[in-house]
């Protein structure tokens, strides 16, 4: 019984999976100019958004250690496919972004920039193996940092990049860096490579792998005396997390002709940095996969809307000044979905289309609870 | 005859001391498979601290844990569970933020077998060891009445269930012995009888060792088929139940002469 | 030789400013168990009401360096109502991670707040430059500033040591750090407390930003930031929680900044001061001086 609803919720998410992947392949051969000039590249930041924060939330919400440096597996993830792919191009493997050569390349890309990610993740859960909660939130943060002034510090990742760069903070150059074209007709490998970590991060999530790593976060010495290897499953965290980061960097790479390290700062002038990551998935709920995928769409939304909106000119100054900083805008966000829901909204629930039918009866029955917990303080206080 | 049979959890000179303070000293310990232990003293007198050195949450200064005979020297908490020792805490850990069913589950991960890439694909095997998993755990469930509570998050259950769900939890690593730490606190008395015929239960279908700290005097004479006394981190009696009643040393040690 | 000894005395300059910042996180550290990730903005609040003080106090007839009274209350009360605001209500209903999160947002909201008043902006302002003089000792050269700093901050220290141990408020602060609960009981209001330590600690602040903008004469809205991290870095490599320990932290990490920047590369300097408090944090989770305390099991 519990088996075929099973099947049942698969068939139905496939579905919505392989639609929205036919979806982005018919963009990618009839979008408009529109489509071409402003709703594509949104759809490719989203793309590497959404990955970000579900990789994150991984680390924040189920292993429950705050990660300040999730952008610098990222910028290791874009810096190591620029390079590679850069390689490739002037090695002659490849000229035009298109055929099976280049395939090959993007698909070793990935490859690439997930592993190299991966394995300073690798390095970033020993630590945290011996430190929890504050100080292994610094050790991350310092980790983001070191990563980004290493990377501005060695040649090869710098100006031209390879044999003929010298040390900066900006590779003018990346083998990947897609036109406004190329991004349309290959959204559909944003698409692909989005379903694909989504369903992996799902997978592993629900499986004694996530139970094992909520155990810890719930309560560590008791993970351990129920015969759960702590230090194993938190440096196994820590690594799929950095892979998909790592991921998400190859996106980024496709997206930018150059890349800039302060892209990938703790915190900087645009979204995409390690706090605004944070904030995505804390938004979206702690615990929560598709949770930090709705959050990231509609913060990356609600930032498209306040950088390019008409309605921002109509507001009085001060207004005005304050969404030229979205930055004091998300931080209240963050800190009042924080003050009233510590899980963030959706909590550790998951969306599901199969569920849908029974929202109805789910909002009744809280509003419900609502009332009784509302009666039972009255009383309570009658009595007092 | 009883001398011959290796002990499942024997402890030689087993002592830990904290920066100069001998928490625990000297304790021997021999425990049968299917005895029921009863670990007493008074407050501060270091039982809880045998418990974690008994289960590796603190490593020993002196002396040995040994298992079924083999040593447990330098091996981490979780080790010393897959060997075979489980225990509760004295003050509740659960993991209040997963389901009741889970809590279980998520203590029987050394013997679910499959790897990543049968959790990413969802491969037959990946079913078939999370189903008899569930199986499993449900059974344990239904030893300490939990069965209908499955679903429900650890948190929302109340004190007593919350204690049982401990119970269950630790039972399903698999254990040789079986380590509880003040189960019936807090209980009330229907409470208490309930958590002992779930006891006895457990001891009689998997012949497991337990060894029990309790402060509820009645319940350890009532149930412990030995007692051992300790105060200030030292043995100062251990033998039947009627003989530690009668021990002047123990009366003293509880009374504080 | 020269080199070696202008290094030596940067570092000093250096880590007496961060050491004075450390203070205010090893503070509230002490008696929440929170990184008060906002506390670096205070700088930068201190570092503002500085600049706009004292043209003021100059053209009264004052000396420019009191702008740091009022440069105080005004950190002071920005600590207490981030304090009231944020941390408290967060503290109610959610966990040490929360709370942490919080604090991040806090220094998120005070950094652009501060970009969005007009009078501030995002640009980089430069204030009236103080203790401007400089003494020459045998061929190196030490400026005022370099000698009022170190001066002030050993008072300070030295000052803020006594009070946390012979105070009655102090000893709150300590009993508060040890057991919340327990202070309750013993009829010590415990948010009073806390209240008074945020007080402290940004007012300490604002004495460290002026210090600061006596040796670099520059507020900017992301000032208090990086400032921020690195006194945040000194408080945890000399124990978070022990005031000797962060002016020991302090004085270490503006050593090794100054030292790098002398000896290898001013660009690699941050990673030199990560990494040392990555090594530290290893192998002595809770800093030089600070206790170790283990969960209870």
């Amino acid at each position: 019984m519990k088996q075929t609803s099973i099947k049942a919720r698969y068939l139905v998410n496939l579905a919505a999976a392989l639609l929205l992947f036919a979806l982005a392949v018919v963009i990618g051969m009839t979008g408009g100019s529109t489509m071409k000039l402003k709703i594509t590249p949104s759809l490719w930041q989203c793309s590497y958004l959404i990955i970000m924060a579900a990789s994150l939330n991984l680390v924040l919400g189920f292993l429950g250690q705050l990660s300040l440096g999730h952008c610098g597996f990222m910028a290791v993830g874009a810096y190591a496919a620029s390079l590679f792919s850069l390689a490739l191009q002037r090695a002659g493997f490849y000229t035009e972004k298109s055929g099976p050569a280049f395939m090959l390349v993007l698909l070793l890309s990935f490859l690439i920039a997930g592993a190299s990610a991966a394995l300073l993740g690798l390095l970033v859960g020993i630590p945290a193996l011996r430190l929890k909660g504050d100080y292994l939130a610094i050790i991350t943060l310092g980790f983001g940092m070191i990563i980004v002034n290493l990377i501005n510090n060695l040649p090869f990742c710098g100006q031209q990049g390879l044999s003929q760069g010298s040390a900066s903070s900006a590779l003018y150059a990346t083998g990947l860096g897609f036109s406004n074209d190329e991004k349309m007709q290959y959204l559909w490998v944003a698409a692909l490579v989005v379903i694909l970590c989504m369903t992996v991060m799902f997978m592993f999530v629900r499986s004694k792998y996530g139970r094992c790593i909520r155990a810890i976060r719930d309560n560590e010495i008791a993970a351990a005396a129920s015969g759960i290897n702590v230090s194993y499953y938190k440096v196994m965290t820590f690594t799929i997390s950095a892979f998909f980061a790592g991921i998400t960097g190859t996106l980024y790479a496709c997206c930018n002709a150059s890349l800039s390290t302060t892209s990938f700062a703790f915190t900087n002038g645009s979204i995409l940095n390690s706090v605004f990551i944070v904030v995505m998935v804390v938004v979206g709920g702690m615990g929560s996969l598709t949770g930090s995928v709705i959050a990231a769409v509609v913060l990356f939304l609600l930032n498209y809307t306040i950088k390019n909106g008409a309605w921002v000119a109509a507001l009085p100054a001060f207004l005005q000044n304050v969404f030229t900083y979205p930055m004091l805008v998300y931080s209240i966000a963050l800190i009042v979905v924080i003050m009233f829901r510590p899980r963030g909204i959706m909590g550790s629930r998951e969306f599901a289309l199969c569920d849908i039918p029974k929202w109805p009866a789910w909002i009744s029955s809280y509003f419900a609870s609502r009332g009784l917990e509302k009666s039972a303080k009255k009383e309570a206080a009658n009595h007092g | 005859m009883a001398e011959k049979i290796t002990p499942v959890l024997e402890t030689k000179k087993l002592g830990i001391s904290f920066g100069g303070l001998h928490a625990v000293q000297d304790f021997n310990i021999q425990i049968y498979s299917g005895e029921l232990v009863g670990l007493i003293g008074p407050n501060g007198a270091g039982k809880t601290t045998v418990f974690n050195l008994l289960t590796g949450v603190y490593v020993p200064t002196e002396g040995t844990v040994l298992l079924d005979g083999v040593p447990l020297n330098g091996k981490k908490t979780h080790q010393f569970v897959e060997a075979g020792i489980a225990r509760t805490f004295q003050n509740i850990r659960l993991f209040n933020d997963m389901t009741v069913l889970e809590n279980v589950k998520a203590a029987c991960t050394k013997d679910i077998h499959y790897n990543l890439l049968d959790a990413t694909f969802r491969t037959s095997k990946f079913w078939r060891a999370e189903k008899a998993s569930t199986d499993r755990c449900m059974e344990l469930l239904a030893i300490c009445h939990l069965e209908d509570k499955a679903d429900l998050l650890a948190s929302s259950l109340p004190y007593g269930q919350q204690r049982k769900l401990e119970i269950a939890r630790a039972l399903a690593t698999n254990m040789k012995v079986l380590l509880l730490d003040e189960p019936a606190a807090g209980m009330n008395p229907t409470e208490t009888a309930e958590l002992l015929s779930c006891i006895n239960t457990i001891r009689d279908r998997f012949g497991v060792a337990i060894l029990l700290i309790e402060h509820d005097m009645s319940l350890v004479m009532n149930v412990c088929e030995r007692i051992q006394v300790i105060d200030y981190g030292q043995t100062i009696a251990s033998g039947l139940p009627e003989e530690i009643a009668k021990n002047p040393k123990v009366i003293a040690a509880y009374l504080g002469e | 030789m020269i080199t070696f000894i202008q290094f030596l005395i940067t570092g000093l300059r250096l880590g007496s400013v961060y050491a004075l910042i450390a203070l205010g996180y090893t503070m509230v550290y002490g008696i929440i168990k929170l990184i008060n990730f906002a506390h670096g903005d205070f700088i930068m609040v201190g570092g503002y009401s500085l600049f706009f003080t004292i043209p003021i106090m100059m053209n009264v007839g004052i000396p420019g360096w009191l702008a740091v009274v009022p440069a105080i209350v005004v950190c002071a009360c920005v600590g207490m109502l981030v304090e009231l605001l944020a941390y408290r209500p967060v503290r109610k209903t959610g966990n040490n991670l929360t709370c942490l999160i919080t604090a991040i947002a806090m220094s998120f909201v005070l950094e652009n707040l501060a970009q969005a008043i007009p009078a501030i902006g995002p640009d980089p302002k430069v204030p009236y430059t103080l203790f401007a003089k400089t003494i020459s000792v045998g061929g190196v050269a030490i400026s005022h500033a370099t000698i009022i700093t170190v001066a002030v901050s050993a008072v300070i220290m030295a000052a803020l040591y006594f009070f946390t141990q012979k105070s009655r408020i102090g000893c709150a602060m300590r009993c508060v750090s040890e057991d919340k609960e327990a202070a309750t009981l013993m009829g010590i209001n415990v948010n009073h407390t806390i209240i008074v330590t945020f007080g402290i600690g940004a007012g300490l602040a604002a004495v460290a930003a002026l210090m600061y903008i006596a040796q670099y004469p520059k507020v900017f809205t992301t000032m208090g930031a990086t400032l921020g991290i690195y006194a945040f870095v000194a408080a945890v490599l000399g124990g978070i929680g022990s005031l000797p320990g962060a002016v020991l932290g302090g004085l270490l990490i503006g050593i090794v900044q100054s030292g790098a920047n002398t000896y290898i590369s001013s660009s690699m300097s941050d990673t030199f001061v990560y990494l040392i408090l990555i090594i530290v944090l290893m192998i002595r989770p809770a800093g030089i001086l600070g206790k170790n305390v283990g969960e209870k099991v």
